[in-house]
């Protein structure tokens, strides 16, 4: 059997009186891309922290590569890389020496550094700014340069928090193929996010945290088929009219989001049955007929949740 | 408390000196020019009417103190603004952690660096006074003032970094800068002999760090070492108590234990 790259026993985190991340059961294995999907507040950037040493456990087990993250945390941040949420790249230095005092940090030996902030710069197609101050860089290059950063100690595991939170559409597909490139090269990646599209293309597997509980796991497609169903009816309509509405659909699976009903179906089919009915009966604003998407799992899941609240 | 600290800290230390190496001029400009102005206009303008203080010119008087006081400054203002905008705004120490390097070593390297500034402030202060020669003769204790500004420097690097752990914003170093740096720098004898104060600021002045080193520094670079190992010894007495502090405080507001 190999090894974890990460196993979590009743893993929690406490500030306090909140409970953060609450008895977190979890493996994920080497060479997956594992993502963390959840509302804000939902203790995914916790259990990062946990996993790459920011913030002590308050009770648990956590191994990191094997080794355990309590006691052995240094060995384990040698090993790993971090991409943090918020960009905190060396704005007194230039693109090239960001990668170069970061190597130092690990020992890595200077002619070395040059060597892999090189291999680097060009992975993330930054060479051309390599004497740049980090300061004149745009956030899709920034990103790229924490991302490569985050490799210079040629990492098992690459962490990232929110990856391509704050980039344009463009820059967001450019992070994802460098991150595919690095799956296809055997690192571990864990990520969080709350764009559904991303954890679709980029993860193996994926959780749904809430309140710092898991509310499933799964790769994207298990999570559709187990907690969507494949096609989604999505109406525009005055909330008045949503019980009518719903009773033509047979009360089927469905969730309201202020005056937008969505129902869950079993087929194209019977979504534009429904679609055709209801708009002879009912004023509708506008409709849309779909597959369903991660988003409704997210939804059903962590947005009922949040409703309740 | 198990101290996470290797010799590791010295990495963040080589940071912070290439960031000084980038910025050398506008550090020598700013570290040089505001205490050459006070050097210059206090021991010349004041020094017209005040011919002698203590059997010296007014000038050489103050000069060692001016050495003392850039140190002062020098480290303070490291730990307290410059430590913090690397802390808060930076992200620095979020990103240095985040490699085998622990907190310990990060802030053990800031105070370090504190320190450095201020060996580096006094240093440049001292050749000016010799180059100047605003002081009479040249005396071999002088060559022991750049391990004195260090001694100085931890203590103010110590109290900063403490004080950068406490804040809630960077406004408020002012309140610790103007209230207890300040009040030094014109108490701690650097203008006139404090035997001069009544009995009680004297003791007031006794446990303020400035006026050991003013005193430190004048004895060494006039040759004439009466207090100099009480003084050395007071300084690093408090640069031992207070060093930890840092540590322990940084440790609570950054990791929460």
């Amino acid at each position: 059997m190999t090894t974890p790259a990460v196993a979590a026993r009743s893993l929690t985190k406490q500030y306090g009186d909140l409970i953060a991340v609450n008895a977190l059961d979890l493996e994920i294995q080497p060479g997956e891309c594992f993502g963390f999907l959840g509302p804000n507040g939902a203790g995914k950037s916790t259990t990062m922290k946990m996993i790459y040493g920011r913030t002590p456990i308050t009770s648990g087990q956590l191994t990191v590569l094997g080794l355990d993250a309590r006691r052995e945390m240094r060995a384990i941040k040698g090993r790993i890389g971090v991409v943090p949420q918020e960009d905190n790249l060396d704005p007194d230095f230039s693109v090239l020496e960001n990668l170069l005092v970061y190597a130092r940090y690990f020992g890595i030996p200077t002619a070395e550094a040059r060597s892999r902030a090189a291999d680097l710069l060009k992975f993330v197609q930054l060479e051309e700014k390599a004497n740049v101050n980090v300061g004149k860089l745009s956030g899709g290059m920034k990103r790229r340069l924490v991302i490569a950063r985050g490799l210079i100690n040629r990492p098992e595991m690459l962490i990232l928090d929110e990856p391509s939170t704050g980039l344009d559409p463009q820059a967001r597909h450019v992070v994802w193929s460098r991150l595919r490139e690095l799956k296809a090269r055997g690192v571990t990646l864990i990520l969080t996010t709350h764009y559904m599209d991303e954890a679709a293309q980029l993860c193996d597997r994926l959780v749904i945290v809430d309140r710092g509980r898991v509310l499933t796991l799964g790769s994207p497609a298990e999570l559709v088929a187990r907690h969507a169903g494949p096609w989604a009816l999505e109406l525009r309509l005055d909330p008045a009219h949503h019980a009518a509405a719903l009773a033509a659909a047979g009360d089927a699976p469905h969730e309201e989001i202020g005056d937008t009903l969505v129902c869950y179906l079993p087929g194209q089919a019977e979504a534009e049955a429904l679609t055709s009915r209801l708009r002879q009966s009912l004023p509708i604003i506008s409709y849309q007929a779909r597959p369903t998407t991660l988003e409704d799992v997210f939804l059903r899941l962590a947005g009922r949740a949040l409703q309740e609240d | 408390m198990h101290l996470n600290l290797t010799w590791r800290f010295l990495k963040v230390w080589q940071r912070n000196m290439l960031v000084f190496r980038r910025f050398v001029w506008s550090n020598v400009v700013s570290g040089l020019v505001e205490p050459l102005l006070f050097l210059f206009g206090m021991g010349f303008g004041v020094g017209q009417f005040v011919k002698e203080l203590n059997g010296l010119p007014f000038v050489a008087f103050i000069a060692p103190g001016i050495i003392a006081q850039s140190a002062m400054f020098a480290a303070s203002f490291e730990c307290t603004f410059g430590s913090y905008i690397r802390m808060e705004f930076q992200k620095t120490f979020d990103a240095i952690t985040a490699t085998p390097i622990s907190l310990d070593e990060v802030v053990a390297g800031e105070l370090l660096y504190g320190a450095t500034k201020a060996v580096l402030s006094g240093t440049i202060i001292l050749s000016a006074i010799f180059m100047f020669r605003l002081v009479p003769g040249f005396h071999w204790t002088a060559l022991l003032v750049p391990p004195a500004a260090l001694l100085e420097g931890l203590v103010f690097a110590a109290a900063g970094m403490i004080v950068a752990s406490l804040v809630a914003n960077i406004d408020n170093f002012n309140y610790y800068i103007t209230l207890t740096l300040t009040p030094q720098f014109i108490f701690a004898g650097i203008f006139f002999p404090i035997e001069t104060f009544p009995k009680a600021a004297q003791i007031v002045a006794w446990f303020t760090p400035l006026m050991h080193a003013v005193r430190l520094s004048r004895e060494l670079v006039l040759g004439q070492p009466v207090h100099v190992l009480a003084d050395a010894a007071w300084l690093a007495v408090v640069a031992a108590i207070l060093l930890p502090w840092p540590v322990v405080l940084m440790r609570r507001k950054l990791i929460g234990s």
